[in-house]
């Protein structure tokens, strides 16, 4: 899976999760430009990635997936599973 | 990536394709089912079409841990089962107070369903954390504990609320605190938790409207350490791991699905590769596949599930292309064959549009179309019947046979919370009646078919065990039914105080089985005569004379208590005119109509008699004679 398709598949999660147009998203997206990325969006983020991606987040890179960029970044280094 | 699914789904909602594109979110919602895939289904459905589909019900759920991800999951899931869910989630842990206060947020929300979400390691957490402290006298002492708050909260909550309450029982530990010891003894920790989820079962049995959720084998149904995050349980107080939401999601929704109401009442099932391998009409009784051998055996596996399915009271039925007679042999002469020609209440084998077919046994059983499940091995049959009757609940089946009983056992649409007398019956009924309509057409005579049906029915004062069903027909019955009164048991129960009141039921039973409790009538002494409050017969049994029967043991009541007239109220609705003519054929006179168009009937018993018709036996108990 490359690095775009990876990006594709967050953004579009993100996007329908929070209900944002994807084009509004960037690499800079976080909880303070998204006003549904709240803590339970978060865990809802979290865990919605998980699924899709079949991986498990630990407790320190949910607190540090906190922009767009940062979570594509942490997800390619676990190499998760394509589709 | 689901993209490509998500923008068809949005092309069918905008050319009004609704079957297309809820086939289409049932599928992503398997494929993907986490919170994005949810908010998209249910923004689906805020169209006004699909929205206006579905019944609403409010869910309050007490818990103590985290359970706000499983949300978007379960509402999805119940919104693509017709129910649209407005959630309160309590607070973490406080799931005492909201019962005990009756002014409690819970209270205030005035929920149709509460689920009680609860983990030993909050109801009991000695046993779950500090198990190893413990003497077999301290386990005793905890698990009476629990089972006492249990069942405190239990009646407590009926108490303040009527609403339908659902217990999660108690997961056990994947690795017990003493390791493989803990088998060796009573007083093992796993031992202790089943123990409490054994007493569970006795509360909620004793309370009505309280179901226990086997929550722990769910768990092992996906197994423990595949359930369990232990990451997010210690991060997040979140037990359950992102892969097994939708699981947790869909076993709540075959709850709702039988609370709400929402459930089939009967089965229609395809034969030629469906209850059987091949075409019986090409490869013949000795060439299709049914057997206990592969690949016979995932035939005989699907039939046992629709067999379980009957004794749950599901009505059953066949719809099938093919020639009747190359069909019925099979059923009747298979060796294997596990469902036979009596198992059935309706058939349709013939080379008709199916879905017209379906139509006809709605009809034909008096049941509404939205009350039939599908199940037929044909992409075709379902996409025309899907899309034909989108209120039919057509069974998603995988291409492989194998798996065909799996996916009817899983089917939520069948699910029961509890079941009566009368639903243990009930399919037997219906296969029955399709005997009988046999019968009538064969019988030279109405009076031949009576006759031959061999009728005997029971009549008696309504008792303890009766009064429940009786107060059920009284409001559910709306063909047959004088007066259409409706009253509930403690209604019953109260008249039954008054010295001049009389409430009977009626049993029936004929040589194709045992009809159960059908009848019921209320009298009442009004002054010099005995007046008929209401009498009702279930759809079930009118016209077999029946009705005539009851009447005539009204009429000897009454003589027997001296009266001489008997008088009976009729009050006319939209659906019972098929009793309109019952007082004037009886040789009733009509004496008054209220300004209402409610008419009062008299019969003089010093010049008459209404005579029970001589082919029924009355008044015996039925036991006695089967």
């Amino acid at each position: 899976m490359s690095a775009l398709d990876l990006e594709a598949r967050v953004y579009s999660i993100v996007a329908e999760l929070f209900n944002v147009r994807i084009d509004n998203l960037m690499p800079e997206s976080s909880p303070k430009t998204i006003e549904s990325w709240d803590s339970t969006g978060h865990l809802d983020l979290v865990l919605a990635l998980e699924q899709e991606f079949g991986v498990q987040f630990s407790p320190d890179q949910m607190d540090q997936m906190m922009n767009l960029n940062t979570i594509v970044e942490i997800l390619a280094a676990m190499k998760p599973v394509g589709r | 990536m689901t993209e490509p699914i998500r923008a068809s789904i949005e092309s069918s909602l905008t050319t009004g394709d609704w079957y297309a594109a809820s086939t289409q979110m049932r599928r992503l919602l398997l494929a993907s089912p986490n919170a994005a895939t949810a908010h998209f289904i249910l923004r689906c459905f805020e169209v006004e079409a699909l929205r206006s589909t579905c019944t609403d019900v409010r869910v309050v759920f007490l818990r103590s841990f985290t359970l706000e991800p499983a949300m978007p999951l379960l509402r999805a899931a119940a919104v693509l089962n017709g129910l649209r869910l407005s959630v309160q989630l309590s607070d973490f842990n406080t799931y005492s107070q909201e019962v005990l206060d009756p002014g409690s947020r819970m209270y205030k929300f005035d929920p149709e369903v509460v689920i009680l979400a609860i983990q030993a390691q909050d109801l009991v957490p000695e046993l779950w954390y500090r198990y190893a402290e413990l003497d077999a006298a301290a386990v005793d002492e905890k698990v009476e504990a629990a089972e006492a708050i249990l069942a405190e909260l239990i009646r407590a909550f009926r108490h303040y609320h009527r609403a339908h309450l659902i217990v999660h029982n108690l997961e056990i530990p994947s690795v017990a605190a003493s390791g493989i010891l803990d088998a060796q003894s009573d007083a093992g920790q796993a031992q202790a938790i089943r123990r409490i989820n054994h007493a569970m079962v006795k509360i909620a049995n004793q309370t009505p409207g309280v179901y226990v959720l086997d929550y722990d084998a769910l768990v092992s149904r996906y197994g423990r350490l595949h359930w369990r995050d232990e990451q997010k349980w210690l991060s997040a107080r979140m037990p359950i791991s992102a892969g097994c939401l939708g699981y947790l999601a869909a076993e709540y929704v075959r709850f709702l699905i039988p609370l709400a109401g929402r459930t089939c009442k009967a089965l229609v099932v395809d034969l030629d590769n469906t209850l059987w391998g091949g075409l019986i009409g090409e490869d013949g009784l000795s060439g299709i596949q049914l057997g206990p051998e592969y690949p016979g055996a995932a035939f005989l596996n699907l039939q046992r599930a629709i067999l379980d399915l009957y004794r749950r009271g599901i009505i059953l039925a066949i719809c099938s292309k093919n020639n009747a007679g190359d069909a019925l042999e099979a059923l009747e002469n298979h060796p294997h064959m596990l469902l036979r020609p009596h198992h059935f209440a309706a058939m349709r084998i013939n080379w008709n549009d199916k879905a017209q077919n379906l139509r006809e046994i709605a009809t034909e059983l008096n049941i509404g179309i939205g009350a039939l499940g599908f199940l037929d091995d044909s992409p075709e049959e379902r996409e025309q019947v899907g899309r034909q009757l989108p209120e039919v609940c057509v069974i998603d089946l995988p291409k492989d046979p194998m798996g065909f009983s799996t996916a009817l056992r899983e089917c939520p649409a069948f699910e029961r919370l509890s079941l009566s007398a009368e639903d243990l019956q009930r399919s037997g009924y219906y296969a029955g009646e399709r005997q009988r309509k046999g019968l009538a057409e064969q019988a030279p005579s109405l009076e031949e078919f009576y006759r031959s049906l061999d009728i005997c029915v029971e009549i008696g004062p309504v008792d303890a065990d009766s009064l429940k069903r009786v107060a059920q027909l009284t409001q559910k019955t709306n063909q047959f039914n004088l007066t259409t009164r409706r009253y509930t048991e403690q209604q019953i129960t109260e008249l039954l105080h008054l010295a001049d009141w009389y409430v009977y039921y009626l049993r029936a039973a004929d040589k194709f089985g045992d009809n159960g409790i059908v009848g019921v009538a209320m009298t009442r002494k009004v002054g010099e005569n005995m007046e008929i409050d209401n009498l009702l017969l279930s759809c079930r049994v009118v016209g077999r004379s029946i009705e005539t029967a009851f009447l005539a043991h009204l009429a000897q009541e009454a003589l027997q208590q001296g009266f001489h007239l008997l008088r009976g109220w009729f009050v006319t609705t939209r659906k019972n005119a098929v009793s309109k003519n019952f007082y004037s054929s009886h040789g009733f006179h009509p004496v008054s109509t209220q300004p209402n168009g409610e008419t009062l009937w008299e019969f003089d018993l010093s010049k008459g008699q209404i005579h029970c018709p001589e082919w029924i036996r009355c008044s015996v108990p039925i036991q006695c004679l089967r």
